[in-house]
């Protein structure tokens, strides 16, 4: 039995790296630290239902056959393929990333990561304003205001709040832990009261009515010196929960908000009662805490990226820290969910120039998004063939896109078996990096984190960076030869 | 193979060597002494102008910030990619190329070592990763240190010796070259939007001021006897009227004994050499500071030459990027880094219609010719800043011709015409002085032995160009010059030929240099030392350090410091 210390949990955009783990007989026996998705993730390489052969269709069958021909077969498929598209990447380390890229540009490609039906565009919006952040530890040093918009960290990021934002300890300002248990406190024993209600060994003293907007007045904390959680979402969520104030906005009018927002900054007036369901009177509070603050940040998620407005709600977002900027200090942080796809959009930017949606079908790399990213390529139906890697397509993507997917010859790389293996021409079992494989993962604020091998991977098993290397060998050898004939 | 390279015309100021018709023989990648003609490979440079490998001092070519700026401007890789070939990887351009990209257009124009000026401690890893795939060239790194936590501790205690041994640490730890200070005191101050305005304001929160941080480090420099001076970033740049602050600057680090060696090396000195109040009475203060470094013997600088282009400016400076965000309105990026330091990103273009973009371009070359000793100034762009290193030949030209000065200085807004000094000044520099200020003054102030000189011994890094200094007068026919800097009849390192006629032969990984400090005493890496790390850090002690990992050829430089 053995101890691994300062472990780093390859799971989501968090990438704790405090994690103590125990080994025993091979195989991981005690998760410390770790949130509920960490433990789970270092439990499952023990896993029965592993795979551990490549498999490859054969009269319509799935049958295991050795890594040496699944290789051959996969380069043959993407050598010949005029417009293959090479998709997933967000879940294993830079290192297999870098020969992604080489792959693709290789077999003439569509390189994409999974941010395109995520914070692709965060990225779009970056682009745009540019991004004025920071790194996790400035928040936790300095952040006297925090805001999550649309986002839910206890349940995405369980980390998130105690290791970055609200409940650390930092150089300028300390944890509201205290404030927090309170809150959790009273929380739970509303929960028992009205549980014994409904058993009626209580009688019901006060009918309980769901709270409206309207009543959701900004509480006197928010003129409070120390640390401020605000939330701002459609629903109550988790963190909101905890939250010093939570905001809540009618679905799809974030960037009706934000706008509203930008102009209290700007010291304008507004015309109406209410913006997205928010009374201004409200806003105007929450404007006096921003402005007031020493040091802001805004953490946002899908419930941004995704929702009406998508590439142009970041845009705002982005707009509106530049204007707090001019009264006081402002950060803005994309909340990533992979553990990775921070290191696949890094690791594309430098190789290539571009993030993601990357076309290589011209010999050179091109760029754009809508025309040269994967779900419009796949509702399109141009492309000929497709490699999925460390990602599941098929249980995310829409229907039509799938069905091309389907279509075309597909090769999977993955360690466990998902909707998108099972659909596979070649499937492929690797091993799980940051566990079975040692590599380099980037946290959501671009720091760097190396990711630890703490057991062996089942025998036999080779890593996405092997088997994507022997890929690429096999469609080099593959073009040589067709360039000698010729 | 050995190689035999016959009948150049040699440029090596190190060696004392002006223009001479010499060999050079190169076996195992070094240069010899000699090699038997009949079995080497002969490269007949007849007429061809040979001179070192180039070493760049000062260009932004990796790391978070660098890399950023690519994902921030697609506009400017669009008008500016590269197909892929049979030796090369495809990429994209402008003022920010690709990894790839940037080895293959450095190459080209027969540079063989640059270095990479800054480095957030915390995100080293990066910068190594993107120096890994950066093929062609010998690379360095300099970790940002001037708002380092556990150096303005230590400092504003006066522990001096502390200092050193966590600077040694750091060093080791990131795989760094050099200490590189930007805007001392004004990074920390940035952190909750502030900045400091003299170098004797007091960083809030840390009872110390950039003048004790500036000489701190200095001393800590040369306890540690790295190779080279500190490389510094000024208080106040870009700011009109900061040659004053310059001047202070440099002032305040003549008491730092020096033994005949720079003390610090001033980094894109035209930003830091603006006089007048005001952008609209912005003039030159090349004059004062020029005067001042001719005076002085403990001052290098570059000169961060602005470029009539669209560019995109990158620095650790966040508070002046802010500046720059308030002056365009453009996509501004900024990137603080806990405990250590901060960045920014604008892209900008300069413009000859605008006076003040056409004062700098003046300044920096009133910088480069008026400062007499060409071994205190070396060519940069500070690329990308002043503008992408693709456009050395340009800025060459302009040293080495009147005329050329004069094409573009006729071009120029009215009033940057009138507030230049230029007109006056009548030198041209000649090829041997353009090998000192492009590879020979650069590898001496970096301490890099074995680069920069074709002396028997050093690493057979030389580029040869396509120019007969007998026939042409490069002060007339500076096109042809030009012509024949942007694309060199040979480039070799290491002892193989990686360019030709501007085409690129073959692919060489390149190593990645670092100063590996032996201090008597370590920095005692104890459980409080972990608490504290884990209280000023969000990753833990172990993650911290790059690991050998992420060196693809580590090339360490043994050094032993006087602490």
């Amino acid at each position: 039995m053995s101890i691994v210390k300062s472990v780093t949990c390859p799971v989501c955009g968090c990438l704790c790296d405090d994690i103590e783990l125990t080994i025993a007989d091979g195989a991981v026996a005690q998760v410390k630290n770790g949130c509920a998705m960490c433990e789970a993730k270092f439990f499952s390489h023990n896993n029965k239902h592993r795979i551990t052969t490549p498999l490859m269709r054969k009269d319509g069958e799935l049958v295991p056959v050795s890594y040496d021909e699944a290789i051959q077969k996969s380069a043959e498929i993407l050598a010949n393929a005029t417009y293959p598209i090479l998709y997933g990447w967000s879940s294993t380390d830079c290192e297999a990333q870098r020969i992604g890229v080489a792959l693709a540009e290789e077999v003439g490609g569509v390189l994409d990561n999974t941010a395109v039906v995520c914070h692709g565009p965060s990225i779009l919006g970056v682009q745009d304003v540019g991004i004025p952040t920071c790194t996790l530890g400035q928040v936790r040093h300095r952040a006297d205001l925090i805001i999550y918009w649309g986002c839910d960290p206890w349940s995405a990021h369980p980390r998130h709040l105690e290791r970055y934002t609200s409940f650390t300890d930092g150089r300028f300002e300390g944890s509201e832990w205290k404030s927090y248990i309170n809150k959790v406190k009273a929380a739970a024993g509303k929960k028992k009261l009205r549980s014994l209600e409904r058993k009626g060994i209580l009688k019901e003293r006060h009918p309980h009515i769901a709270p409206s907007v309207n009543d959701n007045k900004p509480p006197e904390i928010l003129n409070k010196k120390g640390r401020k959680l605000i939330v701002v979402d459609v629903r109550k969520s988790m963190t909101a929960e905890v939250a010093d104030y939570f905001l809540q906005v009618e679905y799809g009018k974030d960037y009706e908000l934000i706008q509203a927002v930008r102009a209290l900054v700007k010291d304008q007036e507004l015309d109406v009662e209410k913006v997205a369901g928010v009374p201004v009177e409200y806003l105007q509070q929450l404007v006096d805490a921003m402005t007031s603050c020493e040091f802001g940040v805004i953490f946002f998620g899908m419930g941004l990226t995704q929702s009406a407005g998508k590439f142009r709600n970041i845009d705002v977002a982005i707009s509106l820290v530049r204007d707090l900027n001019m009264r006081t200090k402002f950060a803005i942080m994309p909340m990533r969910g992979h553990f990775n796809v921070t290191g696949a959009n890094t690791v594309f930017t430098w190789q290539s120039g571009y993030p993601y949606g990357i076309d290589f079908s011209m010999g050179y790399p091109r760029y754009n998004p809508g025309e040269t990213t994967v779900v419009d390529i796949l509702m399109r139906e141009e492309s000929d063939a497709g490699l999925v890697i460390a990602s599941d397509p098929v249980s995310n993507f829409p229907r039509r896109a799938v069905e091309h997917l389907v279509k075309n010859p597909l090769i999977v790389i993955d360690p466990h078996m998902n909707a998108t293996s099972l659909v596979g021409d070649i499937v492929f079992p690797a091993s799980i990096v940051g566990i079975e494989k040692a590599g380099t993962a980037y946290r959501m604020d671009h720091v760097p984190l190396p990711l630890k091998k703490v057991v062996d991977p089942p025998e036999g098993l080779l890593s996405d960076e092997e088997i994507l290397s022997r890929i690429l060998n096999e469609v080099r050898n593959i073009k040589l030869k067709t360039l000698e004939v010729a | 193979m050995d190689l035999l390279i016959k009948n150049g015309f040699v440029f090596d100021p190190l060696n004392g060597v002006n223009g001479d018709k010499m060999d050079i023989a190169i076996r195992n990648g070094k240069i010899v002494e000699s090699v038997t003609e009949r079995t080497s490979k002969i490269i007949d440079a007849t007429g061809l102008t040979v001179f070192p490998g180039g070493v760049d001092i000062h260009t932004h070519i990796a790391g978070a910030e660098v890399n950023t700026g690519r994902l921030v401007r697609p506009e400017d890789h669009e008008k500016d990619f590269v197909r892929k070939t049979a030796n090369t990887r495809s990429g994209v351009g402008y003022s920010i190329p690709s990894t790839f990209i940037t080895g293959y257009r450095y190459s080209r124009m027969g540079y063989t070592t640059v270095m990479n000026p800054s480095m957030a401690p915390l995100e080293a890893k990066h910068t190594h990763e993107e120096l890994n795939d950066i093929p062609m060239l010998d690379k360095a790194t300099y970790p940002l240190l001037g708002d380092w936590w556990l150096v303005l501790e230590n400092l504003s205690k006066g522990d001096f010796e502390e200092c050193a041994r966590y600077v040694a640490w750091m060093l080791r730890i990131t795989k760094g070259y050099a200490i590189k200070i930007v805007n001392p005191g004004g990074l920390e101050s940035w952190g909750f939007g502030r900045n400091v305005h003299s170098i004797d304001d007091e960083v809030p929160n840390f009872c110390i001021t950039p003048r004790e941080i500036m000489c701190g480090l200095a001393k800590v420099n040369k306890m540690l006897n790295l190779p080279h001076a500190i490389h510094l970033h000024t208080n106040n740049l870009g700011i009109p009227g900061n040659y004053t602050t310059t001047l202070e600057t440099m002032k305040c680090l003549e008491s730092i004994p020096n033994d005949g060696k720079p003390v610090a090396h001033i980094t894109h000195l035209q930003f830091s050499s603006f006089a007048g109040e005001d952008w609209g009475t912005l003039t030159s203060g090349a004059e004062e500071i020029t005067k001042y470094i001719n005076n002085h013997d403990h001052i290098t600088f570059d000169m961060g030459q602005i470029i009539f282009t669209d560019t995109t400016t990158m620095t650790a400076d966040g508070p002046f990027e802010y500046t720059l965000y308030q002056l365009s309105g453009h996509k501004w990026v900024n990137s603080d880094v806990e405990t250590e330091t901060s960045g920014g990103i604008i892209p900008f273009r300069y413009k000859r219609k605008n006076p003040v973009n056409a004062i700098q371009w003046s300044i920096g070359l009133e910088l480069a010719l008026m400062t007499k000793n060409p071994w205190k100034v070396f060519m940069t762009t500070d690329h990308p800043n002043a503008g992408p290193f693709t456009a050395y030949p340009k800025i060459l030209a302009w040293l080495v011709s009147k005329k050329a000065r004069e094409a573009t200085f006729k071009r120029l807004h009215r009033k940057g015409q009138r507030r230049s000094l230029l007109p006056s000044i009548t030198r041209e520099l000649s090829l041997y002085d353009l090998a000192i200020v492009t590879r020979a003054g650069q590898a001496k102030s970096l301490g890099l032995k074995e680069k920069g000189h074709l002396g028997v011994g050093a690493d057979a890094d030389i580029a040869i160009f396509n120019l007969n200094p007998e026939k042409v007068d490069i002060a007339q026919k500076y096109k042809t010059f030009r012509r024949a800097f942007s694309n060199v009849a040979y480039t070799i390192k290491g002892g193989k030929v990686l360019v030709k006629d501007g085409e690129v032969l073959q692919q060489s990984a390149g190593k990645t240099m670092w100063v590996d400090v032996q201090t008597s005493q370590e920095v005692e890496v104890d459980e409080e030392i972990k608490r504290k790390f884990r209280e000023y850090w969000t990753v833990e002690f172990d993650n911290y350090p790059v690991s050998d990992h992420y060196l693809k050829n580590s090339s360490p430089i043994t050094i032993k410091a006087d602490v």
